[in-house]
């Protein structure tokens, strides 16, 4: 009789730190398709990464120059030569500013993304918990902000903020601060949702029985475990951020060239080239772009159906392999060590 | 382990028909955590007008191999061996001749009826859903949808719906719980299947409707001769209806056997230690030969004095009495049972108590303090002389705090110890409850059901409170589990001392604590007394009600009070 084998009921001893970390436990969990596009995800962004980290050793010259030792630099010349993806109607580098431009789209990603998370956050967490007037009027003031195009709503910060033009820190922090602004409300209501389901957990009733104060339950007990989301909404609207610069710099709320590099910018500067057939001042700026965003949605999906145990693949079972003894010993030791307790 | 089938089963059931065949059955899912062997290898079989249960324990995989039976396992499933129902292996068959079999030859009644039914339709619609999508493939051409309604109305009347005309146009939300599974009982018969799987059919029901759902089943293998799968935990409920039972555990069958005779003579240990945990009324009592009430020259803990909660309605309907003119008091050192069905307002009392409800009227003391009105400032420091253990303890631990932070925050709020304090008395706490202080370290998803509710109550006890409240601390648990922390419940009770009010839905459990029992009624206390008086000689009419329909694990005194019950509603 199996009734009196005791099972030792710790069925998952904690990994290592590192194993847990939220991407890093995606790739391990991860497996055919979804595991392809989590590899392609994370090369496009490490590509992205890198190169922005590595702007002033990869870019042949800077951004905003416009001549070298041998003289000023042929404007609108085709790629090849000296200039690998050739030079804008300006006179610009074109290989330059797209590697440039990765440092600019990072600032603002972290900027806009950090500014969001917090004041989200906080707000989502205090709505939600203690409800009432000040719940209803964050919820309607977030819902109004979702009824504006956000381009609009950024374009307002942006002439708000710097007026329309600055320098490098003022674009970069106008252009993060619009997209906060448009971003605030996604983070709001996500925290909100969770913060309001939990609110109703035992957990959060047993806190509050032993005498707990509101400040203790948001912060010890709410917090941590409504925040599990965060990674996912933090790659998917890392994406919409570099897509609403780039759409205030084609607007021309930008950053100025020569503060830094610009994508968005870039392509509004080539929309007269185009019908004169110069086809790299604007291409090569745009699959920037893309990249960047595809690579920051890929991984964002891909955590996202690895979140969710009905969207994961799982390898098929052996079906030899039954002899086995099951490894997961957590769904039948309950009752097992109970019953050999003394 | 199968060897005593032949021999066990009598020679009646060999000259009927098998309507189910499951040979050396195996399942396995995949994990995150690796493969996980539901079943591991499991033969049984049903012959037709049989009631066969499935018993087991959570983990069992009694559930897994029901669902097999219908085909129902999900993509990461996946099983071996063989399913017969009228020659067909379930396993091995496509889809589309799967959907031909479901519905027609075997059905299936869920353990929730409300979310089994789907709110937007009427329930005619939803039994006519079945026999319209089995017409085609009867060879009858299609069903007009004038006649799928006459034959919604028939299977309607079956089961016991009054007024089945009529009421095949209700919504759900229209029906009472009792009268749900009904319906959704209605819908498995709407075909008029062979086989039933019915798993955990009562599990959600209050006792006084789960033996009108029993009388119901056992009326459909008298009258039509419905082979029925019957998967439960509860004896109680396999006493009152199963003619064999199949006793699981971790995916093997342990033992099979007529159920008179497992009742009579158990063979295995596992049946036999399952057996002995089912908590049985008048056995095991705490206020076994008491005549007076205990405690009562002790400090009084609570009072309450027409105490009124009411639930705010919506617009333009009245506030909803939960409790109604409730008065009782509760002493140091005493166990106050507080017994009542879903929707009694019991838990709504025990959570006034803590301060988590409000109420609204009458009065209500605890430890001295006025309820009404309640200032959360005020009450603040009362609170770590009262101890609350949750019904559910997966969800009342913090998924990211340990448990020994668990155990240690009403200190930390109250007394605010060093941690090398705070480490000791939580190992000393763990001790009590017969966890080992290594458990601190763990994480509530490291322990199992059981392990998880002595933290609760040790944590309730961290700072030696007067007064603890039990919301349902053991329904959540499996029968032996529950019995180990219903004698550990017990010894800590006496050795602290502390007052206690014990709520629960099962009167056997409230029995084995406590001494003094109160019974509510749609909010009203209809009655309290000494625990084995109001269990041997119920004054009040729903008090006899709700003890005669108590399932007892034992078929021979089931039948009996069974006839007991019948007389008692006048049927």
């Amino acid at each position: 009789m199996s009734a009196n084998t005791t099972i030792e009921p710790v069925a998952n001893p904690r990994a290592p730190l590192f194993r847990r970390l939220p991407v890093v436990s995606h790739f391990n969990k991860s497996m055919g398709l979804q595991r392809f596009m989590l590899v392609v995800g994370l090369v496009l962004t490490g590509i992205f990464l890198l190169t922005a980290l590595a702007a002033p050793l990869l870019a042949p010259y800077g951004f905003a120059q416009l001549s070298d030792a041998d003289g000023s630099f042929p404007t609108q010349q085709a790629p090849g030569g000296k200039h690998l993806l050739g030079t804008t109607v300006g006179g610009y580098d074109v290989l330059s500013r797209v590697i440039w431009g990765t440092q600019t789209a990072l600032l603002v990603i972290i900027v806009a993304v950090v500014l969001s998370i917090f004041a989200g956050v906080i707000l989502g967490l205090v709505s939600g918990y203690i409800g009432g007037w000040l719940d209803r009027i964050l919820v309607v003031v977030a819902d109004a902000i979702y009824a504006f195009p956000s381009l609009l709503v950024a374009i307002v910060m942006a002439i708000v903020i710097s007026g329309g033009q600055s320098s490098l820190f003022g674009g970069i922090l106008a252009a993060a601060i619009s997209i906060t602004v448009v971003f605030i409300p996604q983070y709001f209501r996500v925290i909100r949702a969770e913060t309001i389901r939990l609110k109703a957990e035992p957990f959060v009733e047993s806190a509050k029985v032993v005498g707990a104060s509101n400040v203790r339950i948001m912060t010890r007990h709410i917090y941590r475990n409504a925040t599990r989301t965060l990674p996912l909404i933090f790659t998917l609207n890392a994406s919409e951020s570099i897509l609403t610069l780039a759409g205030l710099g084609f607007l021309g709320f930008g950053i100025e060239p020569s503060s830094a590099a610009e994508w968005g910018f870039d392509l509004n500067k080539a929309l007269a080239d185009t019908t004169s057939g110069i086809w790299w001042t604007g291409l090569f700026p745009g699959l920037a772009i893309v990249w960047t965003v595809l690579g920051l949605t890929l991984v964002g999906e891909s955590i996202n159906d690895l979140n969710d145990p009905r969207l994961r693949g799982r390898k098929r079972t052996n079906r030899k392999g039954s002899a086995a003894a099951a490894p997961a010993a957590a769904n039948g030791s309950g009752p097992a060590t109970e019953l050999s307790n003394p | 382990m199968s060897e005593n089938l032949g021999s066990l089963s009598d020679q009646q059931d060999r000259e009927r028909t098998t309507v189910l065949d499951i040979d050396h059955l195996q399942v396995t899912f995949t994990t995150d955590g690796g493969d996980v062997h539901a079943v591991k290898d499991v033969s049984l079989d049903v012959k037709a007008g049989e009631v066969l249960a499935i018993v087991g324990e959570s983990g069992s995989g009694k559930t897994v191999t029901a669902k097999t039976i219908l085909g129902l396992l999900p993509e990461t499933a996946t099983s071996s061996g063989a399913v017969l129902i009228n020659g067909a292996n379930i396993i091995s068959l496509s889809p589309g001749r799967l959907r031909q079999i479901r519905g027609r030859d075997v059905a299936m009644v869920f353990q929730e009826p409300s979310t089994a039914l789907n709110p937007v339709f009427t329930v005619g619609w939803q039994i006519a859903e079945g026999i319209r999508a089995h017409a085609g493939a009867n060879g009858g051409g299609r069903v007009s949808a004038k006649e799928a309604k006459a034959r919604a109305i028939e299977a309607l009347g079956k089961v016991g719906i009054p007024d089945p005309e009529h009421r095949v146009n209700y919504y759900p939300h229209q029906f009472s719980g009792g009268q749900k599974q009904r319906v959704v009982i209605a819908a498995a018969l709407a075909l008029n299947p062979g086989l039933i799987v019915a798993d955990e059919p009562t599990t959600a029901l209050d006792v006084t409707v789960q033996a009108e759902i029993l009388e119901l089943l056992r009326d459909l293998r008298d009258k039509y001769g419905t082979s029925i799968v019957l998967i439960t935990h509860n004896m109680g409920v396999v006493a009152d209806l199963a003619d064999r039972v199949v006793v699981m555990y971790q995916g093997d069958i342990v033992e099979e056997a007529p159920a008179k005779t497992l009742f009579a003579e158990p063979r295995q240990d596992y049946t036999r230690k399952l057996l002995a945990a089912v908590p049985h009324l008048g056995r095991n009592s705490a206020s076994a030969g008491l005549t007076e009430r205990r405690h009562q020259d002790e400090e009084v803990l609570v009072a309450a004095d027409n105490l009124v909660i009411e639930y705010p309605g919506r617009l333009g309907t009245p506030a909803f009495k939960a409790v109604d003119g409730v008065s009782f008091t509760l002493s140091r050192g005493e166990v106050f049972g507080l017994v009542g069905e879903s929707g009694s307002g019991k838990t709504t009392i025990g959570r006034a108590i803590a301060g988590l409800n409000r109420t609204t009227g009458g009065s209500l003391k605890v430890l001295g303090y006025e309820m009404l009105n309640l200032r959360e400032r005020t009450f603040k420091p009362l609170r770590k002389d009262i101890g609350f253990v949750f019904q559910d303890p997966a969800a009342s631990f913090n998924p990211q705090l340990t448990i020994g932070e668990c155990i240690a925050e009403p200190m930390v709020i109250h007394t605010r110890p060093s941690d090398a304090q705070a480490r000791k008395r939580v190992g000393q706490l763990l001790e009590s409850v017969q966890l080992p202080a290594s458990y601190a370290g763990r994480y509530p998803h490291e322990l199992s059901g059981g392990q998880r509710q002595r933290a609760s109550l040790a944590r309730a006890l961290s700072l030696n409170p007067r007064l603890l409240i039990a919301d349902e601390p053991t329904s959540a648990l499996d029968v032996s589990v529950q019995a180990k922390v219903l004698e550990l419940f017990r010894d800590i009770q006496e050795e602290f001392g502390f007052g206690c009010l014990f709520i629960s839905h099962d009167l056997a459990v409230v029995d084995i604590l406590s001494s003094w029992v109160g019974v509510l009624y749609k909010g009203k206390l209809v009655e309290q007394g000494i625990g084995s008086q109001v269990m041997g000689n119920p004054q009040h009419d729903y008090t006899r009600r709700l003890i005669a329909s108590l399932p007892v694990p034992d078929p021979a005194e089931q039948a009996k009070r069974r006839e007991e019950h019948r007389a008692l509603l006048g049927i």
